[in-house]
């Protein structure tokens, strides 16, 4: 890479323009000014020659290097479209599942509750049976709320352990999202890698021309975070200025006078 | 007890109703931004509000800015739950005026614990 970027004198070149040197100094040892001031201007011919020839391979290959990050990687069809879609995907799963789990669950606590209030009266009624309260009718009612306590809670803890085992079932999209968002991060870390080729490859073509890019070398002036701009989830929490857990919003917080 | 829940993500929006509804605060309503929520609070007599930061449109910041700047909702106790996990962000969130802050990923207890400690703030 870094070889192809350097403008390459060739040889030939060299030798060409070390001979008609060597002339020129001869010539004005020898007096003839005129011959050499004409060997001065061959020497730029071969100068400029050897910089178009630079300019042009380099062209090229920015042409090549342009060519092949639009065709793959952006536009209509293109990977990037491609990636956003399945990013779209990823939303798409994600919310299927949370939702999915979440009406399991709200199917679920109702089933749990009543099994726990029912539980709660029998076992009440039955201290009372232990401590011989109960009269035989009511023993009788007790006999047939417990036959029916166990019918519906054999019932019920079946119907809530389908829901768990549905609940189980849900979390696929993590595979499934894992998958796609691997991919990618595949593709924009090629896109970066190509854009990288990109500036150094335009770079040399600017070295080699001498233009230079009023405005673009002057450092952009860094705009100040807001504090108040969002930023999303923390992916590293062990940045400075970045709280790891609630006890550190709590701290920080009660430092504020909270 | 009539809240206001506002997230972009509706997932978040029923989590957090969910477990309010657990607490016993059954009269939620929700918004997914900051500019569909302040007309509702300026419209309805909500007694709390629980806040995402990160949204379209309006955000959640912003909204507790015009919240606090607003003659009739000025003292309305808001709780902010976000992703937002950056120490000026926590401070700017303070210096606006938010009653507590729940960062996501959050447990219900942490939930409880933040909306007991408010309203005993408030009624104190």
């Amino acid at each position: 890479m870094s070889e192809s970027n350097q403008p390459v004198i060739a040889q030939a070149t060299s030798e060409e323009m070390k001979t008609l040197a060597q002339n020129m100094v001869e010539s004005i040892e020898r007096g003839e000014l005129t011959h050499a001031v004409s060997l001065v201007s061959q020497l730029n011919d071969v100068r400029d020659k050897t910089l178009y020839e630079e300019i042009g391979r380099l062209t090229r290959a920015l042409h090549e290097s342009i060519k092949n990050l639009n065709i793959e990687t952006v536009g209509a069809g293109s990977e990037i479209e491609k990636a956003t879609d399945k990013l779209s995907y990823v939303i798409e799963m994600t919310d299927k599942s949370a939702n999915r789990t979440m009406d399991l669950v709200d199917e679920g606590i109702p089933l749990a509750s009543e099994m726990n209030e029912r539980a709660a009266e029998l076992g009440e009624q039955w201290q009372k049976f232990l401590n011989k309260e109960l009269k035989p009718t009511e023993f009788r009612a007790l006999t047939k709320d417990i036959q029916d306590f166990l019918a519906q809670s054999e019932s019920q803890s079946r119907q809530i352990k389908n829901q768990f085992n549905e609940i189980l079932l849900a979390q696929d999209f993590q595979d499934l999202t894992g998958q796609v968002i691997q991919k990618v991060g595949t593709l924009v870390r090629d896109v970066e890698s190509q854009l990288v080729n990109l500036v150094v490859m335009a770079g040399t073509v600017d070295k080699i021309t001498g233009i230079q890019h009023h405005g673009l070398d002057a450092e952009p002036e860094a705009e100040p975070d807001s504090p108040i701009k969002a930023e999303g989830p923390q992916i590293d929490t062990s940045v400075d200025g970045v709280v790891a857990s609630q006890d550190d919003v709590d701290d920080l917080l009660s430092s504020l006078g909270f | 007890m009539k809240i206001l829940i506002v997230d972009d993500f509706s997932t978040m929006r029923r989590i957090v109703k969910n477990l309010l509804r657990d607490l016993g605060f059954t009269n939620t309503s929700e918004a997914d931004d900051g500019s569909t929520a302040l007309p509702m609070l300026q419209q309805g007599d909500f007694d709390f509000l629980v806040t995402d930061w990160n949204m379209p449109g309006m955000t959640g910041i912003e909204l507790l800015q015009k919240v606090r700047a607003d003659e009739r909702l000025r003292s309305l106790p808001v709780l902010m739950v976000t992703a937002e996990a950056k120490r000026e962000q926590i401070v700017a969130a303070a210096q606006a005026g938010v009653n507590g802050y729940v960062v996501k990923p959050f447990t219900a207890a942490v939930l409880k614990e933040k909306i007991e400690k408010i309203f005993e703030r408030v009624e104190g």
